[in-house]
Parts: structure tokens; sequence; C-alpha cells
């Protein structure tokens, strides 16, 4: 990459920040100049978000209508799925398959609640409703 | 000394903050740096073998098979830490109180220390760009008040992260949890010159990329997924999405490894490794090229052209084998 070729989308969804990228100037030299960011970075970035995005309120709709517990809304807004919630809470993931359901979800203990809320950085009262 | 008020100010040292193209990388060279030893995020990078493939379509991240350009996290640092002999000290905490505490004690003796923490939870970083990767590396330099004071070699100058921002993101629990793991230089720093460790380092450079037996590392990973990619069901979005995610990207990693070559070539007096600088270079604009068209093809701007990729990675897989095995016999 030569250092008019550094790529500037400066697209909002990589909110400002210049990363740092290793270009070739004429006589061959490495040096570093400020990205905005290119078109593959910023296209994957939209993507993951508004996919997470789309998961989220499709579980929110579903959790109006009852048909799943309001865990799985704040699951896919907080940009987790159920691996990586099932990490960051230490339990078997096919429980937290059971405890995203409506009736799972009921059925929590205070403990799992509280773990639950740990691991999404909200408390106990936020992850029960869908504010 | 553990400080007894958590609101008590710990004097901010001098530190020069450097925005890196890689944070493990950016961490351990300014750490260097700040103990009087200027060795670049390149030199740093190449130094410590740190180029790779790796296709592993079990391990999944967010749904996707995980593919990365580097080495694990840490193995820079270890790497760095082997080589040169450092002083290097690695710590983990049960209690997030403990891991608080020591932290406060070392910035209070004046010392930068570098801390493995969630992204997640950073606020300074903008919000489009949080998500659960728990592998970041950053360095604190001094608390005011409630706050850190922060030197993250994505951003272009120090910022700072509230305590209990900080917190959480040192000892959130999942894949690659840090445990609150921070790292410093305790005590002196032996002068090791680096100069002739540069040879065996691009070797077994090579031979990662070359001669590992496991069909999903190095370039015969490359080729793996280049199969893989004529696979693909039309079920689109399960292209690449993650190799520029949030790091450094495929190609920003081959970029890192030019420079340091190309530093190299000075050092060792081997004008055949500048060429060699730049046929990389060539090959990481190629990498650039692949994810331009995975992610067109991905939004729906471009047909999805399967054969098309497979035909860019094939061809990236063959040049980094010649490339490799050119560099082998250069040094």
């Amino acid at each position: 990459m030569r250092p008019d070729e550094v790529p500037q989308e400066n697209a909002p969804v990589l909110g400002g920040v210049r990363k740092a990228v290793y270009v070739v100037d004429q006589n061959g030299h490495y040096l570093i100049a400020q990205s905005g960011g290119d078109e593959a970075e910023v296209t994957v970035t939209e993507e993951a978000v508004a996919w997470f995005g789309r998961l989220a309120e499709d579980a929110r709709q579903r959790a109006l209508r009852g048909e799943t517990s309001p865990l799985e809304y704040h699951m896919f807004r907080l940009r987790m799925d159920v691996p990586t919630l099932a990490q960051a809470t230490g339990l078997w993931r096919w429980r937290v398959r059971r405890h995203l359901t409506p009736q799972g979800f009921a059925h929590l203990s205070p403990a799992l609640l509280e773990r639950y809320a740990e691991a999404l950085g909200l408390s106990v009262a936020q992850i029960q409703s869908l504010g | 000394m553990p400080l007894s008020s958590s609101t008590q100010a710990i004097t901010p040292i001098a530190f020069q903050h450097r925005q890196s193209a890689h944070c493990e990388s950016g961490v351990i060279s300014s750490l260097l740096h700040h103990e009087g030893i200027p060795l670049s995020e390149a030199m740093v990078f190449g130094l410590s073998a740190s180029l790779s493939f790796a296709y592993i379509p079990l391990v999944k991240i967010n749904q996707l098979p995980l593919i990365a350009y580097r080495m694990v996290p840490r193995f820079i640092l270890k790497g760095m830490k082997h080589q040169l002999r450092l002083p290097l000290r690695f710590e983990t905490f049960r209690s997030s109180s403990d891991g608080r505490q020591r932290l406060d004690e070392l910035l209070a003796r004046g010392r930068p220390v570098g801390l493995q923490s969630s992204v997640f939870f950073l606020p300074y970083f903008p919000e489009n760009m949080r998500f659960h990767f728990n592998a970041h590396n950053l360095i604190a330099y001094g608390r005011e008040g409630n706050e850190y004071l922060i030197s993250d070699p994505v951003f272009n100058s120090p910022t700072r992260c509230a305590l209990a921002d900080l917190q959480r993101a040192r000892f959130v629990r999942g894949a690659l949890a840090p445990k609150g793991l921070l790292y410093h230089l305790d005590g002196p720093v032996p002068k090791v010159d680096h100069v002739p460790l540069l040879r065996g380092a691009i070797k077994k450079n090579c031979f990662m990329m070359l001669h590992v037996p496991l069909p999903f590392v190095g370039c015969s990973g490359i080729r793996l997924l280049a199969r893989r990619v004529l696979k693909l069901p039309a079920k689109k979005d399960l292209i690449v999405r993650m190799q520029e995610e949030i790091g450094t990207g495929g190609a920003g990693f081959r970029f890192l490894y030019a420079a340091f070559l190309q530093e190299c070539a000075v050092l060792l007096n081997n004008p055949r490794l500048q060429e060699l600088s730049l046929e990389l270079t060539a090959i990481g604009d190629e990498w650039r090229e692949f994810a331009l068209h995975a992610a067109r093809m991905n939004k729906g701007r471009a047909d999805l052209d399967l054969p098309l990729l497979h035909g860019l990675l094939k061809d990236l897989a063959e040049k980094e084998t010649v490339f490799y095995k050119k560099l082998r016999k250069a040094v």
C-alpha cells in the first residue's frame, strides 16, 4: 500500500478512530500512516453490528409476544450469542438455551439471575425487563 | 505500597504513547521504549516470529469459523521474553480487588503496566467497535481519582478509563478470559543484542508457514480455506467476516512483517531482504483485495462469485509458499 492509497472512508461506524497502518513510500521505505478505515473493514463492522441488531430486534418482538425471555433480547443487544453467554457465565450451553425460553427464565434462581446480570453488565431488574 | 484510599491520585509517570497497528506488539514495544530499548513494533513482531495463518472451522466466533493471521494471543509477549531474556512478569488474580490493588501498587512505583482486557467493556472504544474479544492489550501508566491513564495502542493519543469499567474489562469470564492479567518489566533489562537473533526468528517463521504438519495452519491452511470457499452454501453471510472485524486484518500483519524484513535488510546488510519485503507488501495488497471482494459479495454489492474467491485464495497460497521458500534461502 502506498501513502496515497491509505483508505479514508471515514464511515460513522468507526467512530472517528484512525488506526495505524504500514505503508511504503516511493523509495520503498515503510512508514506508519493513519487510516480512516477501508471499505472491507467498514463493511464487515457494519455487517456485524447489523447482524446483532437484527437478532436483538427479532428477540424483542418475540419477547413482547411472550415467545421468548427478555434475556435473549439483552444477550443479542449486548453482542453475545449462546456460546459467548455460556462461556461468560460458566454454564452449559443447553442450560443457557433453556434459560432463554420464557418458562426456563421464570424458574431462574436469584443466584443464576445474578450470574447472568453480572455477565451482561446489567442489573437483575434490567435483564427481567425489555427496557 | 497498597493504597488505602481508592480516590488517591497516583502521580503519572512520563510515558510516551505510540500508536501501532497491532495491540500486543505495540504494548511490548512501548514498554521496551520506556526502558530505553528502542525496538519498533515491526521488530518485536518479527523477532517473536508471530506471523501466521490458521483456519479453524471447529472454533466458531459469532457462528463463523475462526481465521487468524498471527499466532495466538500472548505469543509475542512470551516470544520477546524468551528472545531478549526480559524480566517480564505475568500476574493473574483470583479476586478483582487483588488485581486492582496490585495494579495501583505497581503504578505507584512508577511502572507502566500492560493489561489484558475485553474490548466490549472499554467505554473509550467507539460503540460500534465494541465486541466480545477478551485478548486486547493496553498500558496503564497512572491514575487520577477514579480514572486510570491509559495508553491504548489502537488510538493515536492516550486516553482515560474509569476504575469500574477497567475492572470489568479485566475480569470478564469466557473465552480467552484475562483473569486480570497484568505484566510489567520487573527489574533491570539485560542488554541483549537482537541482531544475531533475527536469522533464527525468520527461519522459525518460515518453518511455521511451510512445514507445520497440520492442514489448517500456514500455507496449507490457506489452501484448505480456498477449497472450503468453493463448497460454501448459498448462505452468503458465512463468508469471511471475521477477517478484519476488530483487529489488524490479514493484510495488516503482512505489512507489519514486511516492515520487519526491511529493518532486517539494513541490520543484516542483506539487500535481498529489501526485495522480499516489497514482495510481501504485494502479497498484503492482494489480501486486501480479497477482503474487499468478500466484503462486497457479503453485502450484496457484488454478485456472489465463489470461484473468484477460490482463485484469489489459491493464488495467495501459492505466492506465500514461494515467498517463504525464498525467504528461508535468503537468510
